[in-house]
């Protein structure tokens, strides 16, 4: 694979709730736990020390408990919630120093969100909301009607532009919220646990749409989640947080594979690895010695590629993806990445 | 003798207190106590609270409660003129807008005046029962001739009640940005409310002439202002966070934001703000009419000083029959708008 660019990166960065977000700092930095700065000031963690690279055209998954910083950490990425200390870095500036009008600009062109509970606008029709950005932008509605048209016939809402949010289903209304982002043309999207709201079949029909649609446009997408099968199915790096901080990150492979603490491993322990795991995350550059039995997708999952191997363990398989080769796995691989390992039985 | 000499004595104030000069006017409790031949020598069962009057008796210098409610005229008479360079010129507009209304309201022929108020009725309420309930009402006053009066009492209703949004939407934006204007503001109309509405006549009798139309046109305007600036706030207020946060995270400036999110989306707490105004308008502008302000206000007023009962009742059954229409008229467009923007 080739190395990818840097889009968005967090360094250092601490949040800290309350009256004098300065001082506690210097406490934290001391050492002071979580409990015992609420114990002490009254003071809440929000986030602590947290360092983490986004990479252009990945979708990086955050994920953690309930409570562990998810959604205030998404939004430090456009300062809807600004930092006690750190920096972040879009493209290579430094975001904290931009003024009012440079985040503006910032927010309606180059990085879109989309909300758990949706957030669309009640009074305005599905083809207003999805055109929102392109409208705030100050373009009138016929010049940004085409675009809203075109990202609502994609996500699957043909025909629908003149109804209001209130009149579709969760899983439509979140919808027409992925078509708000995409036609804002941002080349980053940020997903507050985007589809945590929505009943477990349709959040299976929208992770898959969100993984064709990525297919497609590889775009930079940083996904917040508190559930271990989306973070796995969605990842190609995953962020695992705990009590606002980082307690691994990297390849969900290597976290399944090699969980750092026992918190990690427990969440790993019931885990269909080899329906979470996808191909794209086991794939190599190695060329087979042996003949290639077929060709998957890097979104295939491992399940179906024993399906394919009917049991054998002598196959291997090219990946392809928009009809370019962009890997070969074999199941000897498949088979390794199934076996769960535990962190004191590594060698 | 008076209760409290002893306590002046005992304090050694009784220098400060001046002698005591028989000359100044008995109060009302010293005649009383002369001529119903009692002593000074009170029970314990009498013995008076240190009220400004009591102490007064013993120590002159402090001043009679007289004294206050005076100190408060001569002070307000002092600063009336000056007042009134200020307020005069401010409040012009009102007393011409009022005097136009009337004009226009009274002097269009009734079979243009009321197809153009049932053509506002449809405008505002899109619905044809309310335009029809307006029709009877309208008939129904215009029947028993009191037309004119009607539409005087409708004509400031209108005028108010539209001063009142001006003035009161904007002021409830304001608050519902910043916490400190709230506070400072919600005592002041918790005081607008609660004071009986005879209370800021009398100041206002004072400022201006009671022919100027301004003087009821200011009294109604303080008594209904306070609704639609409460339920504009209270609606900007409520308006959901998470369609907030949407709206700043897809980069919209603070006016986009309020007149394309926040303004629309309180737009029905804002509606019943201008429902409750209007009614509250109506209610005052009967009290007006003590003031001189025309309609079927004074009507009642005639029933209640020269005893006419039925000019009273049926003047005030207008009234009853007018609050209805101007409510059904309010509540069918808060009810338009509620329906293109239900379930949030
Ligand atoms: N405005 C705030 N004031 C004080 N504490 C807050 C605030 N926002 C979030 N927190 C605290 O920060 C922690 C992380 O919250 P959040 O980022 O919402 O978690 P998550 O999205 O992972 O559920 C929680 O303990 C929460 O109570
Ligand atoms: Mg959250």
């Amino acid at each position: 694979m080739t190395k990818k660019n840097v889009k968005v990166s967090i360094r250092h960065l601490y949040k800290i709730f309350g009256a004098d977000p300065e001082g506690a700092l210097a406490k934290v930095r001391e050492g002071m736990t979580k409990a015992e700065l609420l114990d002490q000031t009254s003071h809440v963690l929000g986030l602590q020390d947290i360092n983490v690279d986004m990479k252009e055209g990945e979708i990086t998954v955050i994920m953690g408990l309930s409570g562990s910083g998810k959604s205030t950490l998404i939004r430090h990425l456009n300062r809807l919630i600004e930092p006690t200390a750190g920096e972040v870095l879009v493209n290579g500036e430094d975001i904290l120093s931009w003024n009012d009008a440079q985040m503006r600009t910032l927010r309606r062109e180059s990085m879109s969100m989309v909300f758990q509970n949706f957030a669309l606008l009640p009074h305005r029709t599905v083809l207003e909301n999805a055109g929102m950005a392109l409208a705030t932008r100050g373009k009138a509605r016929r010049d940004y009607e085409d675009q809203a048209n075109k990202w609502l016939d994609r996500v699957g809402l043909v025909g629908q532009g003149e109804q209001y949010p209130h009149q579709l289903s969760g899983g439509m209304q979140q919808r027409v919220g992925i078509a708000r982002a995409l036609a804002s043309n941002s080349d980053i999207m940020l997903m507050d646990e985007a589809f945590s709201a929505l009943d477990p079949l349709i959040r299976t029909d929208m992770q898959n749409l969100l993984l064709e649609l990525q297919d497609e446009l590889q775009k930079t997408i940083i996904f917040i989640t508190h559930d271990l099968d989306e973070a796995l199915k969605l990842a190609d790096h995953l962020v695992i947080l705990k009590d606002g901080a980082v307690v691994q990150q990297g390849q969900p492979q290597e976290i399944l594979l090699n969980p750092a603490d026992p918190y990690i491993e427990e969440f790993v322990a019931d885990i269909n690895r080899a329906r979470v795991l996808r191909v794209r995350s086991v794939m190599t550059d190695r060329e087979p010695d042996g003949l290639v039995d077929g060709e998957v997708a890097p979104s295939d999952n491992l399940e179906s590629i024993i399906a394919l191997a009917e049991g054998n363990m002598d196959r291997a398989f090219r990946v392809k993806s928009n009809g370019e080769t962009s890997g070969y796995i074999d199941m000897k691989s498949v088979v390794e990445a199934l076996v769960p390992r535990r962190v004191d039985a590594q060698d | 003798m008076a209760t409290y000499d002893g306590f002046f004595d005992t304090l050694g104030l009784r220098d400060w207190c001046g002698t005591q000069d028989s000359g100044a006017p008995m109060s009302m409790a010293d005649l009383l106590a002369k001529s119903s031949g009692a002593d000074a020598d009170t029970s314990l069962r009498d013995f008076p609270f240190p009220s400004l009057d009591a102490l007064h008796e013993a120590c002159s210098a402090i001043p009679q409660s007289r004294d206050l409610t005076l100190g408060l005229e001569t002070g307000f008479l002092g600063i009336r003129d000056a007042l009134r360079v200020v307020v005069d010129p401010l409040t012009q507009p009102l007393s011409w807008a009022l005097e136009n209304m009337l004009w226009v309201m009274t002097e269009t022929p009734w079979w243009a005046m009321i197809p153009i108020l049932l053509v506002i009725t449809w405008m505002v309420g899109r619905s044809w029962k309310v335009v029809g309930f307006v029709a009877l009402v309208l008939a129904g006053l215009a029947f028993v001739d009191h037309y004119e009066v009607a539409m005087q009492t409708l004509a400031i209703i209108f005028v108010c009640a539209f001063i009142c949004v001006l003035l009161g939407v904007p002021i409830g934006i304001a608050m519902s940005r910043s916490d400190r204007l709230q506070g400072v503001l919600t005592p002041v109309l918790d005081m607008l409310q609660t004071l009986p509405p005879f209370v800021y006549l009398i100041p206002l009798i004072f400022l201006f002439s009671v022919t100027e139309p301004k003087l009821y046109g200011i009294a109604v305007i303080l008594y209904a202002i306070v609704p639609v600036v409460r339920l504009t706030n209270l609606g900007i207020r409520l308006v959901n966070p998470d369609v907030i946060e949407a709206a700043d995270a897809f980069g919209m400036t603070k006016s986009q934001k309020l007149f394309g999110v926040q303004i629309p989306l309180a737009l029905p707490n804002i509606m019943a703000g201008v429902n409750q105004t209007i009614m509250m308008s109506l209610a005052m502008v009967v009290i007006a009419s003590m003031v001189s302000a025309p309609g079927l206000g004074i009507l009642v007023l005639r029933g209640i000083r020269n005893l006419e009962l039925g000019v009273g009742l049926i003047a005030g059954l207008g009234i009853v029959v007018l609050a209805i229409a101007l409510d059904r008229v309010t509540k069918a467009s808060l009810a338009r708008i509620d329906a293109s923007q239900t379930s949030r």
